[in-house]
């Protein structure tokens, strides 16, 4: 077996060492009805890599990629271009094949992307504080609200509607044996009166922008009155490319951002890994969740990096630790970082700026559709659309003529009878005059 | 001037000391290296069009002030990050002794077919008819865990071991919540990781710790004394924490059964049985898998994982969505509770879309590559490894639990160092200039000034001869009070020991601009 350096030969001289007979000898703790032989796992023998590279690719190529037709779904993950200097540096085995930065003298290389990466979370987000990241933007966002109820003693947590169902539910499995979680009614590419069920027990409202349709929010109205009474705003980011464009939660008073970072530097993978972006207000970092890693000194005075206040976590506070988070998403921060590292300022305004013209455009096109109707009036670079029919068929039927529509919502509220027409598509810089021609035409026939 | 065991000079040149300043700052390789903000100067990476827009769709919400972010060209940002890898300890450059974690190759292969667009540039909610080779990889994968664990049963959402050790929990809420029941409690040994009393707590649990036993083992009578109707469920970690087979593991499960609870194990530290033993053939309930473990995914400097968690007949039925289905089309995911089959009761959702399939693509390419007769190896050869070093060291070195055997791990305590003035820290920093990672320290909290060395099936004998006359040189010259390379050590490293304490006493989490240069400009 190619990846097991030890010999026949040096098993023998090893057990000699050790003084034991065979090697089930080393398992003799173990109870003899427990050792199973071989044959009892009915699965296949070992394969050499031309074998195994063969059947893995046979499956992908039963996969449409997102690069290979028309392409707009988007609802919590994105196309984008990732650079191509982001894969090859994050192949680089020092980062790709270390542990956790836990001893800092031999891990500077890692602990000083951490670093910079959450002073990149926290400048897009406008907020004072970042964390090393948490596994994915809808984790993120449930262990937002596990800290608004730690930090404000109360159990109640407002959803709204335009939250991102997946991230709803997520929530509601973790947050909701803390306290009671509420949903307000789904009103697609309308505002919703989210504000008159804040009271004095509740610990934090949530909400996205742009939302799950795509709606951008206005969440200065809800920050205030959330701090009127005492909550905290918690505010959902699914696409961060959207901040090169719109105003940061923290401008608008959000007390917690967490946030989907896949956007940036980390390819569509089916739905993970991703990277989770968690940022809030310096007042609240000892009730912050996951890894930190802060600037210190060494023996000699020069500058260095070290993971800290771990006495918040897992490893040092067991049952008293602010989350059971470890193993976070450390190359998918460090895909980030160089992502964003090589678009900077002018380049991420760019890019974010580029992806609202493409969404524009397309809306304009399939505005002008017959039947079809435009049910978002601001947007980033995704909208949603009310077509004649369900657009779950639609979707089906547009993958026969070579083009993914994007998703329709009944993918994501089943039970929402309103929500059967509708369809949420994105468009980003990947995205040409071709594909746009490709969705209109087949749009077209379908309807 | 002495020589090593190539033949070739060692200890420093006497023309140029070590401890020569350099004009640059910069030492040979070692290159000292500036944040990005403090190097970015107004370039760009990236050749992007300069698209103007309207603000008319924008809803009052443009971004009225810049972000802050530095401009750097393509060539600056690749040395920069390329100089910063340098400064990484890897399993690629060294043996990476972590006890409980293991660091074993990463193979390639699973690198590139994670990077097939078929599988990387796959997009979750994708229409169904155009990811059946992605459900494919799924349930092949679900296929080898339940096989080699014997488990009926497999949640595949979780995304890390402490996100499954979560997600077995809640199922377990779930099936005494079903049984119209409350149980609180949840029993933990003082051994376990801190993520499992962490997790407890985390899923509305209160915790009650179990002792161990002067042999490293949990103590069966104490826990059994503990089980009651208020006790939900006990966290077993098997092999446990002290590298340790858990021999009276079928009588805790049946007693815990008895009990009315359910038994969480925490799979961590199953790479050292599988392909030989099936954790259900134990009787346990629920079990994450490290992906990042035990298949070889690699840690990325602390991640990505994956952590899909196997489930016994008793609570398959509560497993989160989504849940893969096989139909007449093919296979399908079933994401919204209200479409779950006949008898499923998904206690929830684990977290958006499906699980960690970059992970997943991985962890069944090594898992084809090895076959079940490579996954045995690999297992034999780990715990063949760690006895060696156990057997190799012990004469020098204290294991706290006798001569062994261990399973895949070799346990040492302080006990040897009494008297020398060097502590367990001294003694793995040490390792450091000695060009190795040092191995887990202080951890599990049941041994004092414990050192855990987990070798892992991926080293060579050289690399295990090489490393052993290491750590038996280090530890007789510390009895020997020969201890001029502890003080203060690592010496060579790109850092000496940092500040921690100061960098928790007043945190510096993010780089700010300079105020007296900013207000200069």
């Amino acid at each position: 077996m190619r990846y097991l350096p030890l010999t026949p030969d040096d098993r023998r001289a090893m057990l000699a060492t050790i003084g034991a007979p065979d090697v089930d000898a080393l398992f003799r703790d173990v109870p003899k009805s427990a050792v199973v032989p071989l044959s009892a796992f009915n699965l296949p023998d070992t394969q050499g890599e031309l074998e195994v590279d063969r059947a893995m690719s046979k499956l992908a190529a039963r996969n449409v990629a997102a690069g290979a037709a028309p392409f707009f779904c988007g609802a919590g993950a994105y196309k984008h271009h990732v650079p191509s200097a982001v894969d090859h540096l994050i192949q680089r085995s020092e980062f790709l094949t270390s542990y956790t930065p836990y001893q800092p003298e031999i891990a500077q290389g890692t602990l000083q992307y951490l670093f910079e990466f959450q002073t990149q979370v926290a400048l897009l987000t406008g907020m004072e504080v970042a964390n090393a990241s948490l596994y994915d933007g809808s984790t993120a966002t449930a262990e937002a609200v596990l800290m608004a109820q730690r930090v404000t003693k109360r159990g109640k947590a407002i959803l709204s509607g335009g939250l991102h169902p997946h991230y709803a539910e997520t929530v509601e499995t973790v947050a909701g044996l803390f306290g009671p979680v509420e949903r307000t009614p789904v009103t697609p590419g309308s505002a919703e009166d989210i504000i008159a069920l804040i009271d004095d027990q509740t610990a934090c409202v949530v909400v996205q922008s742009p939302d799950v349709f795509g709606l951008i929010r206005n969440l200065r109205p809800i920050a205030e009155a959330a701090h009127a009474k005492g909550a905290l705003l918690i505010a959902v980011v699914t696409e961060i490319v959207s901040l090169g464009l719109l105003e940061p939660p923290g401008a608008q008073g959000a007390d917690i951002v967490a946030a989907e970072g896949q956007s940036i530097g980390n390819g569509l993978n089916f739905g993970g890994p991703y990277v989770g972006l968690f940022a809030t207000r310096e007042k609240f970092l000892r009730q912050m969740p996951g890894r930190l890693c802060g600037e210190t000194v060494d023996a000699e005075g020069r500058r260095g990096f070290v993971l800290t206040l771990s006495t918040r976590e897992q490893h040092i506070r067991r049952e008293k630790a602010t989350s059971n988070i470890c193993t976070n998403s450390g190359l998918c921060t460090l895909a980030f970082t160089i992502h964003l590292s090589l678009l900077g300022e002018e380049g991420l305004t760019r890019l974010a700026r580029l992806n609202h013209a493409k969404a524009s455009a397309l809306a304009d096109l399939l505005a002008a559709l017959p039947g079809v109707e435009l049910v978002i009036d601001a947007f980033f670079n995704e909208f949603t659309v009310k077509l004649p029919k369900p657009a779950g068929p639609v979707v089906d039927a547009l993958v026969q003529k070579g083009v993914i529509a994007g998703v329709p919502a009944s993918r994501l509220l089943p039970k929402d009878k309103a929500a059967a027409n509708l369809l949420i598509l994105a468009a980003t810089e990947t995205n040409t005059d071709d594909d746009f021609d490709a969705l209109v035409n087949a749009l077209k026939e379908a309807i | 001037m002495s020589m090593n065991n190539q033949g070739r000079p060692s200890g420093s040149g006497e023309a140029f000391p070590a401890s020569i300043a350099t004009i640059s700052g910069d030492r040979g390789l070692d290159h000292e290296e500036g944040l990005i903000f403090e190097l970015g100067h107004g370039a760009t990476g990236v050749d992007l069009p300069d698209v103007q827009i309207s603000d008319a769709r924008l809803g009052g919400a443009r971004r009225k002030d810049a972000i802050g972010l530095p401009g750097l060209s393509e060539p600056e940002v690749i040395r920069h990050y390329v100089r910063l890898s340098r400064k990484n300890y890897a399993i690629d450059s060294g043996l990476y002794p972590l006890g409980s974690c293991t660091m074993k190759h990463n193979p390639r292969l699973n690198e590139k077919m994670a990077r097939l667009p078929g599988f990387g540039d796959l997009h979750p909610l994708a229409p169904q008819s155009t990811t059946q080779g992605a459900l494919q990889v799924i349930s092949q994968l679900m296929n080898w865990l339940t096989t080699l664990t014997g488990m009926p049963a497999v949640a595949m959402s979780p995304k890390a071991g402490a996100h499954g050790e979560l997600c077995g929990l809640l199922a377990i809420r779930a099936a005494i919540a079903a049984r119209g029941e409350t149980r609180p409690r949840i029993l933990v040994p003082e051994s376990a990781h801190g993520t499992n009393p962490a997790t407890a707590a985390f899923a509305g649990f209160t915790v009650d710790e179990v002792p161990a036993k002067p042999n490293g083992r949990v103590d069966a009578e104490a826990l059994k004394a503990k089980l009651g109707p208020d006790v939900a469920a006990i966290m077993l970690t098997n092999p446990n924490t002290c590298g340790l087979f858990e021999g009276e593991i079928v009588d805790i499960a049946r007693a815990v059964h008895e009990a009315g609870a359910y038994f969480y194990c925490d799979g961590a530290n199953f790479n050292a049985i599988a392909g030989k033993v099936r954790p259900g053939d134990l009787g346990i309930d629920a079990m994450h898998i490290n992906l990042h473990k035990t298949f070889s995914t690699p840690h990325g400097g602390g991640g990505p994982g994956a952590g899909p968690v196997v489930l016994s007949e008793r609570l398959a039925a509560y497993a989160p969505i989504p849940l893969l289905v096989a139909g007449k089309d093919g296979l399908r995911l079933i994401e919204n509770a209200a479409d779950a089959p006949d008898g499923a009761k998904p206690f929830g959702r684990m977290c958006a879309f499906h699980g960690q399939m970059g992970m997943f693509t991985r962890a069944l390419t090594y898992m084809l590559s090895h076959g079940r007769d490579g996954v045995r190896q690999a297992s034999e050869d780990a715990v063949l490894s760690a006895n060696y070093i156990l057997a190799s060291l012990k004469d020098v070195m204290s294991a706290p639990f006798g001569d062994g055997p261990c399973m895949h791990e070799a346990l040492f305590d302080d006990r040897f160092l009494e008297g020398t003035g060097v502590t367990t820290l001294d003694f793995a920093k040490a390792m450091i200039d000695e060009g190795y990672h040092p191995m887990t320290m202080y951890f599990p909290l049941v041994v004092h000034g414990a050192m855990l060395i987990e070798p892992t099936e991926s080293e060579s004998k050289h690399s295990l001869d090489r490393f052993i006359h290491v750590l038996h040189t280090l530890a007789t010259e510390a009895k020997a009070k020969k201890t001029e390379r502890f003080a203060g050590a690592p010496h060579l490293a790109p850092r000496r020991r940092l500040d921690e304490t100061a960098a928790a006493r007043k945190p510096v989490l993010r780089w700010k601009p300079d105020p007296l240069k900013a207000a200069a400009e």
